[in-house]
């Protein structure tokens, strides 16, 4: 863990986005997408949150809400002591160079008409006032950071690899001195071989610039390398979130337990040995999620209260939160965290 | 099968090279492999390396020109896959070979309902009525472990899931019972939960059939956990070879060790930092005259740009049934 007792820079609390299903010829709201339902959690400065879960569970849209590509539905995303939800169309302007966002695909992020320095010189063109000169030594700058080459300055992104495709987007990100990045799946597009060039970049630019990270992968393996904590996504809730170490060894929510259990490890006699938890039937559709926990469909361990109560999440170790319902006997830790933490071991509770 | 040692698949020299306004493209040179009845051979290499080239010219599936077949021999018990018409080749295809493509929807048809497009090959080939295919194809969804399958028999392609539709290319592929499944990277698009259902089901079919299996992927992980053999590929070529516990405990090539260096495990030791693997695949405008991975290897050496090494077995088993590797640097010091 980089430092634990740096002071937290995301806090997001309560937070649901909703998107509206319309249907009929009279086009009538008959429901929502609920892609994100009541989600809390918090990110220390320096810190990398690690976001895993299925396909379709909302990682991107959490990422998404959280830097306001969204409008949430509800709750607060706190960034360097300001709630985004709230920030009016001018204030949001001026916030935006703290938190940026890296993307899965970088082919399809980068304009293909725009040469590289004009990709990445772009955010300062819009929210710096520096000359020309000062801009090209600005990008130059960036360039050198993540590794390109300045003869490519003047090249276009087709003429770019794919690892080379996500420097740019990454220096792009950089460019306004962020304080915290979304990485929206950087390396599911990559070769293996240029994966480790990225994340490996990725760590040394949050040692050298002390930059916050939410690392959302598929990757379990890529999690374990970068993450700090890891928040374990399941049809629009967080079903655990905990320290790296704790979660791999021991993962405590079955739903972690089966993902974990899923990973296929490179090492044949592993392979041929350990025994997978292997889940029936697919993720439940979000726009009509079941009435009790939203993993009881699936469950292996499920009984009775599952059926009708959603759990909530609530810690249940020193460090470690889990929603369900078999860890609801065990009372939270009281006091062992923050304010805010305690406030929100509760938010979910209410909902009951 | 009355000889169980008789290759399914025997592939010997097999060569595609692409026309393009640019020049010629060498995207396969010269690869050899076998399978036998019942194996599953595992396929792995870096972007680009001719993975998918390399099958799609097994089973005439590329559009020629641009490509162009130049060379090889690909025998499918007695008969060569290479000399024959375009129309036994149609029927080899659904009968005797199936195939499942990384993505399902370039080979779902959207306008046909998936009962449709699974009775096809069934009456086309196996000689069911209209009647016994529309059961079988309901069993082969059940197969697959598609709940409902009775009634979703009658959806479209776009009503599935996408870990349903790559199910139901699996159906389709398996619906002729064939003896050789080509699998081309069937499980990346999905969630490792998913991912773990389908390499679950293949493996419980291959026994319950016996059929051989080709699975191209980046995942070393699901090698591990499903190949009998691994072959490794770079640049157009196969550089190592081997049972799949010798690729993971002994590898040979550098290319393959520098590649499971460079993925994290969930359990192992975890490094500070990944290791990498530096520099650019090769471009392949001509047939090699060096080794491709020349450039980026550790171990490189003069002989590396004057000779394209061959493959050369590293114990007394024929080539391809044993460990091999093609490597200057291994043939002359090689790792301890
Ligand atoms: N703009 C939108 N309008 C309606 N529904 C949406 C929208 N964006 C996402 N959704 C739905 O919200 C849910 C969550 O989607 P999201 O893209 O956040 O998933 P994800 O966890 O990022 O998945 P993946 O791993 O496949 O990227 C899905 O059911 C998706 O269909
Ligand atoms: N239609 C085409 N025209 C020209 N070149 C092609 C064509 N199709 C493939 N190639 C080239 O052939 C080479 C081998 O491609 P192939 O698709 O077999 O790679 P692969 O090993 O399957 O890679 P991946 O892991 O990315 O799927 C590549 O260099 C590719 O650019
Ligand atoms: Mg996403
Ligand atoms: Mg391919």
């Amino acid at each position: 863990m980089r430092d634990a007792s740096a002071p937290d820079l995301v806090q997001v609390d309560g937070l649901k986005m909703y998107f509206p299903v319309y249907s009929g010829v009279l086009r009538r709201h008959s429901g929502d997408i609920k892609a994100v339902d009541d989600v809390s959690f918090t990110i220390r400065a320096g810190e990398t949150l690690g976001l895993v879960g299925e396909s379709g569970c909302g990682k991107s849209t959490l990422g998404r809400a959280m830097l306001r590509l969204y409008d949430p539905t509800a709750g607060r995303v706190v960034i360097d002591g300001e709630d985004i939800a709230r920030l009016s169309p001018e204030a949001l302007r001026k916030k935006r160079p703290t938190m940026q966002m890296v993307f899965q695909d970088p082919q399809a992020s980068l304009n293909p008409r725009m040469s590289l320095s004009s990709i990445i010189g772009e955010p300062l063109v819009e929210h710096t006032a520096l000359t020309t000169a000062q801009r090209q030594d600005r990008i130059y700058e960036l360039m050198d950071q993540v590794g390109l080459n300045r003869r490519f300055a003047n090249r276009f992104p087709h003429e770019f690899s794919g690892g080379q495709r996500q420097r740019i987007g990454i220096a792009r990100a950089l460019a306004l001195n962020p304080k915290f990045i979304v990485c929206d799946e950087p390396i599911a597009a990559l070769d293996v071989s240029i994966q480790a060039q990225v994340v490996n970049l990725l760590e040394d630019l949050q040692d050298k610039l002390g930059l916050t990270y939410l690392f959302i992968s598929h990757d379990l393996s890529m999690v374990r390398h970068i993450a700090d904590r890891v928040a374990v996504m399941y049809l629009g809730r967080i079903v655990e979130l905990s320290p790296r170490d704790d979660l791999y060894a021991r993962p405590l929510h079955p739903y972690a337990e089966a993902l974990l259990s899923a990973v296929n490890e490179p090492n044949p006699e592993r392979a041929r040995t350990r025994s997978r938890i292997l889940l029936k039937g697919d993720l439940p559709s979000p726009a009509n999620p079941p009435k009790g926990c939203n993993f009881c469909t699936r469950c292996p361990k499920v009984f009775d209260r599952c059926l009708t109560e959603k759990p909530a999440l609530v810690q249940v170790e020193p460090g470690r939160k889990v929603a369900c319902h078999l860890f609801q006997t065990l009372k939270p830790t009281a006091g062992s965290t923050g304010g805010f933490h305690t406030q929100d071991d509760f938010q979910q509770g209410v909902t009951l | 099968m009355a000889d169980e040692a008789a290759p399914v698949l025997d592939v010997r020299g097999l060569t595609t090279v692409f026309h393009t306004r640019q020049g010629e493209i060498h995207a396969v040179n010269a690869v050899s492999f076998a399978l036998k009845r019942g194996e599953v051979l595992g396929v792995v290499g870096e972007s680009g390396s001719g993975k998918s080239v390399t099958m799609m010219s097994l089973v005439g599936l590329l559009p020629t020109p641009p490509a162009e077949v130049r060379a090889g021999q690909v025998m499918l018990g007695t008969r060569d896959l290479l000399q024959m018409s375009a129309k036994d080749l149609s029927d080899v295809r659904g009968a005797k070979v199936g195939f499942v493509f990384q993505d399902p929807m370039t080979s779902l048809n959207p306008v046909f309902t998936v009962e449709n497009q699974i009775c096809e090959p069934l009456t086309r080939h196996m000689g069911l009525s209209k009647a016994q295919a529309r059961a079988r194809s309901v069993e082969l969804l059940e197969l697959v472990g598609i709940p409902d399958a009775a009634k979703r028999v009658k959806y479209y392609p776009h009503q599935f899931s996408g870990g349903m539709r790559q199910r139901v290319m699996i159906a389709i592929a398996l619906a002729c019972e064939p003896d050789l499944l080509i699998a081309d990277e069937p499980t990346t698009a999905l969630d490792v939960t998913i991912q773990a259902q389908i390499i679950e089901l293949m493996k419980d079919l291959q026994k319950k059939l016996g059929m051989a299996i080709i699975w191209i992927t980046h995942d070393m992980g699901v090698i591990a956990g499903i190949a009998d053999r691994v072959m490794v590929m770079y640049g157009g070529q196969v550089v190592e070879h081997a049972p799949v516990d010798q690729i993971f405990h002994s590898p040979q090539h550098p290319y393959t060790r520098a590649l499971l260096r460079t993925i994290p495990t969930i359990t192992g030791k975890r490094e500070a930092r990944l290791s990498v693997i530096e520099g650019q695949p090769p471009i392949m405008a001509q047939a090699p005259k060096a080794c491709p991975f020349g450039a980026r290897c550790a171990h490189h050496f003069a002989r590396c740009d004057a000779e394209n090494p061959q493959r050369r077995p590293l114990d007394c088993l024929p080539l391809g049934q044993g460990h091999d590797v093609a490597c200057h640097w291994s043939a002359e010091v090689g790792y301890a």
